[in-house]
C-alpha cells in the first residue's frame, strides 16, 4: 500500500517534453482498456449474465439449496476463524520483525512469504502429509478420535497456512516507515506495553491493517486449490463455496454454478471498493503528514 | 532535583569505539545542562540512557539519591522531547497533552484543568482540537513540550529539540524556552550539536568528543578555559595552528610562543586561539620580529564587513591562515586594504600539547 500511495504522489501532469504524441498515447491507452474488457470486464459480466439466465427466481433458487447453503456457512466459519489469528500473527509478527534485531530475522522474514511461493495444492497436501491417516500424526488422530483432514479443520489449517502473508506483509512497512519514536515517547510517559500496542502503534498503521485484513478475508473466502485437496468434497459437509462451484459447474447446473460465483465476485467487488476508499484514506493521511 | 551521571560507558556492537566511555557529571541543580558535541560524540546516547531508552553496560545515574538505572522507562517519570516530535499523529493536540495524563489514571476534571494549563503554558490556547499534521513545526515542538510537562516530570530532557526546526523558529523557541524554565525551574538536560544554542541556555556545559567528556562547566568557564584544543576549537570559534616544541617554547610557524608549564623538547603542539584575540598593527613597525617572537607578518587575503566587526583572512608567511576579527574603530583607524600586509600578534593563544591518540 505504501508503493501505491507513493504512486498518488507522483506528479499528476507529466511534463510536456516526456510526454509522448497523441496518436501513441491514445493507442496505448486503447489497447489497455481492450485488454481490461477482454481479460476482466467480460468474464464478470459472463458470470451475471450465466447467473440470471432463468431469470431471478432460478438465481434465488439455486442460491436457497440446501448443500449450497452449507458450504456458504462453512466459508463464513473458516473466514471467521482464520482472518482474526492471521491478524493477530500478523502484527505480532511485523512488530518482532521491525522492533528487534535478532539471529534468524531474515529466515523469518523470508518464511512468512512462503504460502505465496508455494503453490496451493502443496499448501493443501503439507496438511494430508502431517494429519491425514497415513500422515505423521495420523494413527495417534486417529487413536483418539480426532478428524482434521477431510474435515472442517483441515480446512481452516489450509485456509489459515495460505493467507498467512497478507497481514504481515501489509503492515511491515508501515510499520517501518513511521519508526520508533512515537511508542518511545508513550514509554516516556509511562505506557505499558499493550497501550503502547492499542493506543499508539495500531492506530498509527490502522489503514494497512485494514487493508491486509480485507485481502486476507477475499482470500480465505476464494481459495480453492489447498482448500480442494484438504476437503474430501463432501457435499453439504466440506465444500466450500469454492468448490460448491466447481461441483456445480461439472454437474452442468450452470445458472447453480454462476449464480455461487457471482457471490465471490460480489465479494471480490466489494473488497475492491473497500480497498480503494482505504487507498484513499491513506494517501491523505500522507499527504497531510507532507505538508 | 539534583542528577549525578557516573562513570557510564555504552558500547554499540561487540567491536569498536565504545559510543560512551566513563562519562561522569553533575547536573545543574534546577537549572539547564547541555550535553554539547559532534554528531556520534555520543551525547544523544548518554540522555537517552538517562531516559531508560537505552541501557548502559557499567555505570549509574543518581537522581536524588536513588540509583534510576535499573528503573523501567516508563517507571521513571522523566519528560523526553524529541528531535522529530514524535507526536501522536492521530490524536489532537489536547490528547496529545492528556496522554501522560491518562496513563496516571487522572480524572477527566483533572486532565481538562491540566491541559488548559499547559496549552496556556506553550502559547497553544485555541489549537487544542488541530492535528499535528495541521501545525507548524514550532507548534508542533510546543506540543512536545506539553505533551513531556503534563504528568510533572522529576526532570526534563531534551534531544535536539530545535533541530527539525529552521533558523529563525530556532532562535524564537530558544528564547521561549529560557522563559519557560525560569517559569518552572525544572532540572532539564538537553542535547544540542549547536555551540551558540548551548553558550545561551546552559547553565552549566558538558563538552563531548568521541564518547568522552571534554569538559564539564559553566558556559563562560568553558569558553574562556577550555581545557583541551577540541573544547577551544568547538565552543566559539577559534584559529588552531600546529607546532612543536623547541628551546623550552611552541614553534608555530614563524613565531615563539611562551609554554604553559613544562613541556618535553620535540612535543607536537597546538595554538588556540579566538579571532578576536589576536592584535594586528600595521607595518612597518619599530619594533622588529625578533624582539617580538610571538608576532608573525601576516597578508591581508580576503575582508568580510559583519557588520558588529570586520572579519579577517590572513595568509601567514609560514604559510598557515588566521581568522581575524577586528572592531570597526580599529579597522577604520589602521585603514587596511586587501593585499597589505600586517604583523599578527599571537600571544594570547593557548598552547595545548597534543592527545596522541589523535
Amino acid at each position: 500500500m505504501v508503493r501505491e500511495a507513493a504512486g498518488i504522489l507522483m506528479p499528476r501532469t507529466a511534463s510536456p517534453a516526456r510526454s509522448e504524441p497523441l496518436p501513441v498515447r491514445l493507442a496505448l491507452l486503447g489497447l489497455g482498456f481492450l485488454f481490461l474488457l477482454l481479460v476482466v470486464v467480460l468474464p464478470l459480466v459472463a458470470v451475471f449474465t450465466q447467473a440470471f439466465e432463468k431469470g431471478i427466481r432460478a438465481y434465488l433458487g439455486a442460491l436457497s439449496q440446501p448443500e449450497t447453503w452449507a458450504a456458504i456457512k462453512l466459508t463464513l466459519l473458516t473466514a471467521v476463524v482464520a482472518v482474526p489469528l492471521n491478524t493477530v500473527f500478523g502484527v505480532t509478527a511485523a512488530w518482532t520483525l521491525t522492533k528487534y534485531r535478532f539471529p534468524g530475522r531474515s529466515i523469518l522474514l523470508t518464511l512468512i512469504d512462503l504460502p505465496f511461493t508455494v503453490s496451493p495444492v502443496i499448501s493443501g497436501l503439507i496438511f494430508v502429509l502431517l494429519f491425514g491417516t497415513r500422515g505423521i500424526f495420523g494413527s495417534w488422530l486417529d487413536a483418539h478420535g480426532y478428524k482434521i483432514v477431510f474435515a472442517t479443520p483441515g480446512i481452516v489449517l489450509a485456509t489459515i497456512f495460505v493467507t498467512f502473508p497478507f497481514v504481515a506483509r501489509e503492515i511491515l512497512p508501515a510499520l517501518q516507515a513511521a519508526g520508533n519514536a512515537s511508542e518511545e515517547a508513550a514509554l516516556t510517559l509511562g505506557a505499558g506495553g499493550w497501550r503502547i500496542l492499542f493506543r499508539v502503534t495500531l492506530p498509527k498503521i490502522k489503514w494497512a491493517l485494514i487493508y491486509g485484513v480485507i485481502l486476507c478475508n477475499a482470500r480465505a473466502m476464494g481459495e480453492f486449490g489447498a482448500v480442494s485437496v484438504v476437503s474430501g468434497h463432501i457435499r453439504g459437509v466440506t465444500n466450500t463455496v469454492p468448490l460448491q462451484v466447481e461441483i456445480l459447474y461439472n454437474e452442468y447446473d450452470f445458472v447453480g454454478a454462476f449464480a455461487v460465483a457471482s457471490l465471490l465476485t460480489l465479494l471480490a467487488l466489494v473488497t475492491l471498493i473497500i480497498k480503494k476508499v482505504v487507498e484513499h484514506r491513506q494517501a491523505r493521511l500522507v499527504e497531510g503528514r507532507n505538508r | 532535583m539534583k542528577v549525578r551521571v557516573e562513570r557510564l560507558t555504552k558500547q554499540f556492537g561487540a567491536q569498536g569505539l565504545p559510543a560512551v566511555m566513563e562519562a561522569t557529571f553533575d547536573c545543574a541543580d534546577d537549572g539547564i545542562t547541555t550535553l554539547l558535541g559532534p554528531s556520534g560524540s555520543g551525547k544523544t546516547t548518554i540522555l537517552r540512557i538517562i531516559a531508560g531508552l537505552e541501557t548502559a553496560d557499567d555505570g549509574r545515574v543518581l537522581v536524588g539519591d536513588e540509583d534510576i538505572i535499573h528503573t523501567p522507562a516508563r517507571k521513571r517519570g522523566f519528560g523526553f522531547v524529541f528531535q522529530n516530535f514524535a507526536l501522536f499523529d492521530h490524536m489532537n493536540v489536547r490528547e496529545n497533552i492528556a496522554f501522560g495524563l491518562r496513563v496516571r489514571k487522572a480524572t477527566k476534571a483533572d486532565i481538562q484543568t491540566r491541559v488548559d494549563e499547559l496549552l496556556g503554558l506553550v502559547q497553544l490556547e485555541g489549537f487544542g482540537d488541530r492535528y499535528p499534521t495541521q501545525l507548524s513545526g514550532g507548534q508542533r515542538q510546543r506540543v512536545g513540550f506539553a505533551r513531556a510537562l503534563a504528568p510533572q516530570p522529576k526532570l526534563l530532557l531534551l534531544d535536539e529539540p530545535f533541530g527539525a526546526l529552521d533558523a529563525r523558529v530556532r532562535a524564537e523557541l530558544r528564547e521561549w524556552l529560557r522563559r519557560l524554565h525560569d517559569a518552572t525551574h525544572l532540572t532539564t538536560i538537553m542535547v544540542t550539536h549547536d555551540q551558540e544554542e548551548a553558550l545561551d541556555l546552559s547553565d552549566c556545559l558538558v563538552v563531548m568528543d568521541r564518547g568522552r567528556i571534554q569538559q564539564v562547566g559553566t558556559p563562560s568557564e568553558v569558553y574562556t578555559s577550555p581545557a583541551t584544543s577540541f573544547v577551544a576549537s568547538f565552543v566559539g570559534s577559534a584559529n588552531v595552528l600546529r607546532g612543536q616544541v623547541q628551546e623550552g617554547r611552541a614553534q608555530v610557524g614563524a613565531t615563539s610562543l611562551s609554554l604553559p608549564g613544562h613541556v618535553s623538547e620535540g612535543a607536537q603542539v597546538s595554538a588556540v586561539v579566538r579571532p578576536h584575540d589576536i592584535r594586528i598593527a600595521r607595518q612597518p613597525d619599530e619594533r622588529a620580529n625578533s624582539a617580538e617572537p610571538h608576532r608573525a607578518i601576516g597578508r591581508i587575503k580576503r575582508i568580510v564587513d559583519l557588520g558588529t566587526h570586520m572579519k579577517l583572512d590572513l595568509g601567514l608567511t609560514t604559510h598557515e591562515l588566521v581568522t581575524v576579527h577586528v572592531s570597526r574603530k580599529e579597522f577604520d583607524s589602521m585603514a587596511l586594504l586587501q593585499g597589505e600586509s600586517v604583523l599578527v600578534d599571537l600571544d594570547s593563544a593557548r598552547i595545548f600539547v597534543d592527545d596522541y591518540s589523535v
